[in-house]
């Protein structure tokens, strides 16, 4: 653990991201306070305004300024975000381990559901959630929620397992120590790292499908701003005004691609590779940005 | 390996039951009375005698087992009901749709296979070269844009700016490149990465330490390290078909393609439960048969397991 | 005799931290002679020869001399191009891996693999060459070995495997055949077979041997010469005779002494359990 975070810490590409998210993540929170203009607010006056002093992003088709709307819809969509992948990760972990630490007749119960959970395809569940339950950004939380917890369940379990059968565990149940002891203290302490991995890389798929929802109309509904949203607009006067594809767009690509960067990250803090290759140096800034290798989440 | 063919088929038929159930379960669990909801959306003010009329229409105060059996008679024979939008049967509205999404579905895979293979193997032959790290570069780009923004940029650049391909429908043969293209997108990422990854690990093998020492050709031991890294990339691929045919959504949705994604969308604004639950169970049953043949076939391919 | 393979101060430096992993070995194998290189795990045994064929990972760079004496023309292994070293590879040096079950393509069946050695090494037909396949199998007394072609690696015995990995290897009529721990995956009774087998091969066929083990048993059997690898450095080279007779260095005196060791242990046992194995012997 404690070489986890030395490897993390020279690592600085990977410390970059991880303070670019940072700051997302705290915009997001500060919105109200740091947003130069209520998100809402039109003009129409003064609608398809390019990027000046006064906007610096520029206007939408209603005049409201497009960086607060960015602001602001960054707060919907990632703070959501993360709190679906909480909430998910929350389920998938206790289930999980329960399932992996217990085996037995809980295993199987569980991993009997899930095996039926896991048989729907997970963009189709989402969609007959909110189809059932109307739309609107709690109802896709739930949705996602509902579709992705028996994916976590069966990947935490895995890893469960797999730290189940190390040493150290079996060493621990030998000397007596209660299960709630080495689940907290031997178990949970190994299996966070890899844990943490699942959840960076989910976060970055989670705020895909939220904005992707949104834009499909069925999340936020107007004139709340969220980014998958503004591209919904941008979309309606892409032939007249195509600059407004570019902001919510990039907003979304670049937290996605740094959360997806993290979780790489992660994963390699967590397993140093052996094999450096010919040319030989750890982290060269090149190599880093193309060095990298995603796990295979699906 | 007959044995194991018999036991997948077995097991699907309690899958199958427990989805349809599920489907089923999923519009009694609306918070809002399927009687109103369908009132409403013919726009006719729902009265107290109205709603009831159209319960007993509905059929939704028998038991629940009842209900339960009499839609999954009726399933089987293709009978959904009918829309709460248009009142025609659901079963066609489907039947319609259905075409134009396998059509799409089936020019992205093409997509996505001729270019993951030829970029995978690409960058595996190459490893480490600066091909391979551009490759790597923009294949990690690729996963983190959204879909439906390449589509609408791509849209933009190809048939509003330009002006080379059409920007909606399905009138042209022409019109299925965007929006192939645009699915193709997503999954390209993962499988370059998947067969890259693949054909280094089996690069690392002793057979191609062998094929060496035997003075084969390198041609000759690509070929054996591109048919055992096709093995396992076969059935990552097939896998993702059902979620290929399932993600066709917003880009049905974007290009106004007619198939099943739209269809479910405009369901869903719609409150038209018939069409979601059987747009649920098609798409879950869909879903479950290719899983059994792409597990069926990855048996057979490798044998290894044929026999086990 | 002549020499065939003359190798001069071979070393092999890890270039990624300036490691040498092979260092500064010499040696010679003459036309028919049999060299046996010992060592443990980890010696550079297996090194030397993946250096000499030019099979190394890339960041590994060979210095020193190996000239190959082959028919008419004399060639430097080490540093030569791919192009050269691939028709050396095969057709006139031949090597044979430890691990057989691991050496062959897993979804190809051996009857393909075998051919396409010989397709690639001398241009024959699939036919002639399948052909070739089976008529090496039946040489190393492989009974129908017609199903044997047929069959997938997974399929066969390790034993079984690695006899096809030298048919292989005698099929092409090599100079000299490079065997790298052949024994070592294999039960003992296969073992005894597998080292029969290059008994008769030596006697034979008159091929050059390069024997690689850490099993001193089976290298005193073939060897003529003997090399004692450790750390990557040659701690012994002589008639093999001589060198087990009487070992110069201590290492060498310590692997036979060793050795035995547990031959003596052996036959303690065997002598306690009341049964004399009369062919046990050091």
């Amino acid at each position: 653990m404690v070489g986890f975070f030395k490897r993390f810490r020279n690592d600085s590409l990977a410390m970059s991201v991880s303070f670019f998210l940072g700051m997302v993540i705290l915009l997001a929170i500060l919105a109200p306070l740091i947003a130069p203009y209520d998100p809402t607010a039109q003009n129409i006056i003064a609608k398809f305004q390019g990027p000046s002093l006064a906007h610096w992003f520029g206007t939408d088709q209603l005049g409201r300024d497009v960086f607060s709307r960015i602001l602001y819809g960054g707060r919907v969509t990632i703070l959501i975000s993360l709190l679906t992948m909480v909430v998910t990760i929350l389920i998938g972990t206790i289930l999980g381990v329960l399932a992996g630490y217990f085996r037995g007749w809980v295993d199987d119960v569980i991993m009997r559901i899930c095996d039926i959970m896991l048989s729907f395809p997970s963009e189709v569940l989402i969609l007959a959630i909110v189809g059932i339950m109307g739309t609107g950004l709690t109802n896709i939380m739930v949705a996602m929620v509902i579709a992705k917890w028996a994916w976590y369940v069966r990947m935490i379990r895995a890893i469960v397992i797999s730290f189940m059968d190390s040493n150290y565990i079996r060493f621990a149940k030998v000397a007596g120590c209660s299960t709630g002891h080495i689940i907290r203290k031997h178990l949970m302490v190994g299996a966070i790292g890899e844990i943490a991995v699942l959840a960076t890389l989910d976060t970055a798929t989670i705020i895909l499908n939220i904005s992707a929802l949104s834009f499909l109309g069925l999340g936020v509904q107007p004139p709340t701003a969220e980014w998958g949203m503004m591209l919904n607009e941008a979309k309606n006067v892409m032939i007249t005004n195509p600059g407004q594809m570019l902001a919510p767009g990039m907003a979304i690509f670049l937290v996605v691609a740094a959360f997806n960067f993290l979780g790489d990250s992660i994963q390699e803090a967590l397993n140093p590779k052996i094999n450096k290759g010919l040319k030989g140096q750890r982290y060269s800034l090149y190599q880093a940005l193309f060095g990298r290798e995603k796990m295979v989440t699906e | 390996m007959k044995q194991y063919i018999v036991k997948r088929l077995l097991w699907t038929i309690p899958i199958l039951i427990g989805i349809s159930f599920f489907a089923f379960i999923l519009i009694n669990l609306s918070p809002s009375d399927p009687a109103e909801v369908a009132i409403r959306v013919n726009e006719i003010t729902p009265t107290a005698e109205n709603v009831a009329q159209m319960r007993e229409q509905l059929g939704l105060d028998d038991p629940f087992m009842t209900r339960y059996l009499s839609w999954l008679g009726n399933a089987l024979q293709g009978d959904f009901g009918n829309s709460y939008v248009n009142n025609k049967p659901v079963a066609e509205e489907i039947a319609k749709a259905l075409p134009p999404t396998l059509y799409l579905s089936l020019v992205s895979l093409l997509i996505i296979v001729v270019v993951s293979v030829a970029v995978g193997v690409l960058c595996a032959v190459k490893e480490d070269s600066f091909t391979d790290q551009i490759m790597r570069g923009i294949v990690f780009v690729g996963t983190a844009i959204p879909g439906f923004w390449a589509g609408i940029l791509l849209m933009w650049l190809f048939a509003v700016k330009l002006k080379w391909l059409p920007t909606s429908g399905m009138m042209t043969p022409a019109a299925v490149i965007l929006p192939a293209v645009t699915l193709a997108l997503g999954y390209i990422s993962t499988y370059v990465r998947l067969i890259r990854n693949n054909m280094i690990q089996n690069k690392r093998e002793n057979y191609v330490l062998y094929g060496r020492v035997r003075g084969l050709s390198e041609k000759t031991i690509t070929r054996h390290i591109f048919k055992n890294s096709l093995q396992t990339s076969l059935t990552a691929l097939g896998m993702s078909i059902p979620k290929l045919i399932a993600g066709t959504v917003v880009i049905e949705n974007i290009f106004a393609w007619p198939g099943i994604g739209r269809l479910c969308v405009t369901a869903i604004f719609n409150r038209d439960f018939p069409m979601i639950q059987a747009y649920v169970l098609i798409m879950a049953v869909l879903f479950v048969f290719c899983n059994l043949f792409v597990d069926l076939g990855s048996v057979w391919i490798d044998p290894r397991r044929r026999e086990a | 005799m002549s020499i065939l393979l003359e190798v001069r101060n071979l070393s092999v430096t890890d270039q990624r931290d300036q490691d040498e992993i092979i260092h500064d070995v010499s040696f010679s194998v003459a036309q028919n002679s049999c060299l046996g290189i010992v060592g443990e795990s980890g010696s550079g045994k297996s090194m030397i020869t993946r250096a000499l064929l030019g099979i190394t990972n890339p960041w590994l760079k060979s210095r020193g001399s190996a000239r190959f004496i082959g028919p008419g023309k004399e060639t430097e292994l080490l540093n030569q191009d791919q192009q050269t070293m691939r028709l050396i590879r095969g057709k006139q040096i031949a090597m044979i891996l430890q691990d057989a079950m691991s050496a062959f393509d897993p979804i190809a069946k051996i009857g393909d693999q075998m051919a396409e050695t010989f397709i690639e090494n001398q241009a024959l037909t699939r036919k002639q060459s399948l052909l070739l396949a089976k008529d090496a199998l039946a040489l190393m007394n492989i009974y129908d070995p017609q199903q044997v072609l047929k069959k997938y690696p997974h399929q066969l015995s390790g034993g079984m495997l690695q006899r096809c990995m030298i048919a292989t290897a005698l099929a092409m009529e090599p100079e000299l055949i490079i065997a790298d721990e052949p024994t070592t995956a294999l039960d003992s009774i296969n073992q005894g077979q597998v080292v029969a087998e290059f008994k008769l091969i030596r006697e034979k066929m008159g091929t050059a041997l390069i024997f690689i083990s850490h099993d001193l048993g089976v290298v005193k059997q073939l060897s003529d010469q003997l090399l004692v690898m450790k750390d990557g450095a040659a701690v012994e080279y002589g008639e093999a005779d001589l060198v087990f007779k009487n070992p110069q260095h201590p290492y060498t005196k310590y692997l036979i002494d060793t050795r035995l060791a547990l031959t003596e242990s052996f036959r303690k046992a065997m002598r306690k359990g009341g049964q004399r194995d009369e062919t046990v012997r050091s």
